[in-house]
């Protein structure tokens, strides 16, 4: 493998993803968690730790599109259309919890409604990607440079459990998000539901894992036969140590931040395992990432910006993450 | 193929549809954003509070109209692929970068800082807080600038090469893509709208305050500012529409001829149509009430000038004369009225009535929405005006959909119209009760939120809608500064 601009764009746009799915992630988590937490300060506090910041999350997932559509077109072009009820559905969820941010502050008498629309749009949003994520996987049907099946392809007993896989992901990111940043009957609500959505996003990662295996013999191949085997088998050694010292902290009601942190690297192992499973395509089985990529001028032309701004862009991204350091529910921040 | 002309038409109307509604947002938060800025701005430097007071008056309001601003975008950035793939496909490598861009440096700005401009005054000072809010302001127009320059590309696209897959491939230079021929007048032209638009709707707020009680000194003062915009930029508008239209006319002249009117070609001089209804069917329009030679006056500064109609264009080549025909002179309308408004509040001024003239005032709220309709209408005259074409002369938009079937375009398009009304319905709903609550000395956050349960528990970023919020204990910088 060399490593030519292509596959450098892969590599941002898996990086983009990844921001997008632990950033938004949490607060999807938080959204799918909502009803669990009780009316009045634990919602209040729940909304206001991710209320500066749920904007900037959520570009990442324009960015993750966008640069999709720049650097792959031809996988824009196909992937969309083929997943077609699914993106809409999450760009509908997505609007109803971004307004509620605001609506329900706006609207006392009705924010109740807005709460339930808080929880609905991160729920459909969140299990939206995760079964386009099990679309792409279990392969997507193109000819002549354009989507060829039909528009129920991505609805199979294997997407429903990616799907739920990441509703369950998320769900942990933003109850363990909650365990760093409340304190009080939040905290404690978020440590109890954290525990249990640990146990689930395991149990479903196992469940999607093994399908990949009996999905493709490609994937098998890859996961289970030397010499890949040797380059794919830290992904699982890494996941399971996260997970056991996850689960520890949760079950013993120790620890603030580092449930946070043991998640985001089960999320990033769960990225790599993915990136392993279908390089080097970008619609697996039909288009590699090189058949989709655009031509070098575009992406040099992109590689240029991405360098300026990209550091910016991380640089006063953790300036608002630090100014809003700090527990949500007292004054000071320090 | 029927079918096919069926999930065609959706997709389109779904387009414009979720466009629309878009704009509608970004055309008030650019300007907005601005307005924002300036009243921050003079409140740091007179260290007057009323400035202060208006700031945080607007910034309620801003930040319902940005969160609507962002959800429909986002619908927007997963358009292309969802229901254009073939668009997407082709035009992927050209536009795709100049997109990605937009991402790159003005999303993640505006995004970045906007959590300091609503939450952060108390724990970053005003004069960071100043910073945050001018990359806000900077992030909205940096947008304007890199979808707009896509957008002119597809009206005037140069700089490409075509690919052996049928791709429009970048050329030699970016240059050549980005400031496409008939972007710097886009530009010019739509941020001055946004200016416009956002004026317009404070004056109209300022207007209705000002009927109620005309000794409210916050009233005034945002009524004298927007009228002062009304009356100096509405011309400059007019002017760069002119100048805009004058660059259509080299380079989409079948456009312009639908703007005017003329399906005919007038070898000795054109009249300008004022009125009238044109019949694609017919050819012609009727009832037309028109000015003899005016057309090739303005269009070529000379009334004997000859000008090109529809019969010099192949029929298939022919945009929709009526609905541009008509949009165009609901704009044009529109500019005009804003002129006279300003006029007027010149006259006013000078004759010291600004406060007190309830005419003025009632004529100025009328006109508060007005900016929305203009901008609706103009971006009409341009995509209907360039059809049937998405790059111009180069890919039909019959040719750039997706294969989808007609039922899943269908479905969700009414998804869309259900859910956008619903939702951006009640969104306009509460933008609305926000300005009709006078602005008041000591603006704070609506009475609700302050005895809400925010206020009693003292959550920071607590006072999620008191952006700037009350100060703190021991925090004396955020009110009138000594
Ligand atoms: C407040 C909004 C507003 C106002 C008062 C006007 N316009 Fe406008 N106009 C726009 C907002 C706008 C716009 C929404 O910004 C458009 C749509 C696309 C574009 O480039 O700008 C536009 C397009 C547009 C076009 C089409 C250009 C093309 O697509 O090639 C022309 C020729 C004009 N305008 C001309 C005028 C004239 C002569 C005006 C004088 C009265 C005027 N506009 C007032
Ligand atoms: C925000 C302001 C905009 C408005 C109000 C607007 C409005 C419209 C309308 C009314 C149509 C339908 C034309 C027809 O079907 O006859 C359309 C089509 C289209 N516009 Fe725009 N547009 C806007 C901006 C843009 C921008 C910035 C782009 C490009 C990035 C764009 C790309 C397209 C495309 C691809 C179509 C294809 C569908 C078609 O031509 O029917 N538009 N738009
Ligand atoms: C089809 C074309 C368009 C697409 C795909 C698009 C895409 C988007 C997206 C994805 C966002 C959300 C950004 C975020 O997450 O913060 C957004 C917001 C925004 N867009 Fe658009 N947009 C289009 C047309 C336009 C036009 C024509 C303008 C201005 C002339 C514009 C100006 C803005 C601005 C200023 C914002 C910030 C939010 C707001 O002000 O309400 N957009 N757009």
């Amino acid at each position: 493998m060399n490593i030519d601009l292509t596959v450098i764009w892969a590599g941002i746009i898996g990086f983009a993803v990844f921001a997008y799915v632990v950033m938004d992630g949490f607060d999807l988590g938080i959204g799918i968690l909502f009803p669990r937490f009780a009316v009045g300060e634990e919602r209040d506090q729940a909304m206001n730790s991710i209320a500066p910041v749920w904007d900037g999350n959520e570009t990442w997932l324009v960015l993750g599109g966008g640069g999709l559509f720049a650097a792959f077109p031809l996988a824009y072009a196909v992937i969309l259309p083929a997943t077609y009820p699914l993106i809409i559905a999450m760009l509908l969820g997505l609007v109803f919890r971004g307004v509620a941010f605001e609506f329900r502050w706006r609207d006392p008498r009705h924010r109740a409604f807005w709460d339930r629309a808080f929880f609905a749009g991160s729920l459909v949003a969140a299990l939206a990607q995760g079964m386009v994520l099990g679309a792409m996987l279990q392969g997507i049907e193109v000819a002549d440079r354009a989507y060829a099946g039909s528009w129920w392809d991505w609805l199979t007993p294997y997407t429903l459990l990616t799907g739920l896989g990441t509703v369950a992901g998320y769900a942990l990111l933003g109850s363990t998000w909650l365990i760093w940043k409340t304190e009080g009957s939040c905290q404690q609500r978020a440590r109890r539901l954290a525990l249990i959505a640990a146990v689930t996003t395991l149990v479903l990662m196992g469940a999607v894992s093994l399908a990949n295996l009996a999905l493709d013999p490609d994937y098998r191949t890859r996961w289970l036969a030397l010499p890949d085997l040797a380059l794919a088998a830290p992904v699982p050694v890494l996941t399971a140590i996260l997970a056991g010292v996850l689960l520890g902290d949760l079950a013993r009601r120790q620890r603030e931040a580092r449930p946070f942190f043991l998640s985001l690297g089960l999320f990033l192992a769960g990225t790599l395992g993915i990136g392993i499973t279908i390089w080097p395509y970008a619609v697996p089985d039909a288009l590699t990432i090189w058949d989709t990529a655009a031509p070098e001028r575009s992406q040099v032309f992109m590689l240029v910006g991405v360098a300026l701004t990209l550091p910016l862009i991380l640089a006063y991204t953790a300036w608002a993450y630090w100014i809003f350091r700090g527990k949500v529910g007292t004054h000071g921040y320090h | 193929m029927f079918e096919n002309a069926d999930a065609l038409l959706l997709a389109r109307l779904q387009f414009a549809f979720t466009v629309s509604f878009h704009f509608i947002f970004p055309a008030f938060s650019i300007g907005l954003a601005s307005y924002l800025a300036v009243l921050e701005g003079l409140w740091l430097r007179t260290g007057k509070a009323i400035y202060l007071d208006l700031f945080r008056y607007w910034l309620k309001i801003f930040a319902v109209a940005f969160a609507m601003g962002v959800v429909s975008g986002i619908v927007m950035s997963y358009q292309f692929g969802t229901n254009w793939a073939v668009f997407s496909d082709k035009a992927g490598p050209v536009i795709g970068p100049l997109m990605a861009y937009e991402v790159l440096t003005a999303f993640f700005l505006e995004a970045g800082f906007l959590g300091v401009m609503l939450f952060g005054m108390n724990k970053v000072g005003p004069r960071l807080h100043f910073a945050a809010t001018l990359m806000v302001a900077l992030g909205t127009f940096i947008s304007a600038f890199w979808i707009l320059s896509v957008n002119s590309w597809m009206q005037t696209p140069t700089g490409y090469e075509i690919g052996a897959n049928g791709q429009f491939l970048p050329g030699e230079s970016w240059w050549a893509i980005v400031f496409n021929p008939s972007f710097p007048y886009r530009l010019v032209h739509t941020v001055i709208a946004a200016y416009l638009t956002t004026a317009l709707a404070v004056g109209g707020v300022g207007a209705w305050h000002l009927l109620r009680d005309r000794d409210n000194g916050h009233a005034r003062k945002m009524f004298s500012m927007a009228m002062w915009m009304a009356a100096l930029v509405a011309p400059v508008q007019i002017f760069a529409g002119d100048m805009h239209g004058l660059n259509t006319l080299e380079h989409q002249p079948a456009k312009v001829m639908a703007m005017e009117g003329h399906y005919t070609s007038h070898p000795d001089g054109a009249p300008l149509i004022l009125f009238g209804l044109p019949s694609d069917e017919e050819q012609r329009v009727r009832y037309a009430i028109e000015i003899p030679k005016a057309s090739s006056l303005i269009l070529k500064h000379d009334p004997d000038a000859p000008l090109a109609g529809l019969d010099t264009i192949v029929p298939e080549d022919r945009p929709p004369v009526p609905v541009v025909f008509w949009a165009f002179r609901v704009m044009v309308g529109i500019g005009f009225a804003m002129l006279g408004l300003g006029l007027w509040s010149l006259l006013a001024r000078a004759r010291g009535r600004l406060y007190h003239w309830p005419w003025l005032h009632r004529a100025a709220l009328v006109m508060g929405p007005s900016g929305f309709v203009a901008v609706i209408a103009g971006w009409v005259t341009t995509e209907v005006g360039r059809q049937p074409w998405v790059i111009y002369g180069l890919l039909r938009t019959a040719d750039a959909a997706s294969p989808l079937d007609a039922p899943a375009v269908g479905a969700s398009l009414l998804a869309f119209i259900v859910v956008y009304c619903a939702v951006f319905g009640t969104g306009a709903w509460y933008v609305l009760r926000l300005m009709a609550q006078p602005p008041h000395p000591h603006e704070t956050a609506d009475p609700v939120l302050d005895q809400g349960p925010i206020r009693t528990a003292g959550i920071t970023p607590g006072p999620t809608q008191n952006p700037g919020g009350e100060p703190l204990p021991g925090d004396t910088q955020t009110e009138d500064r000594p």
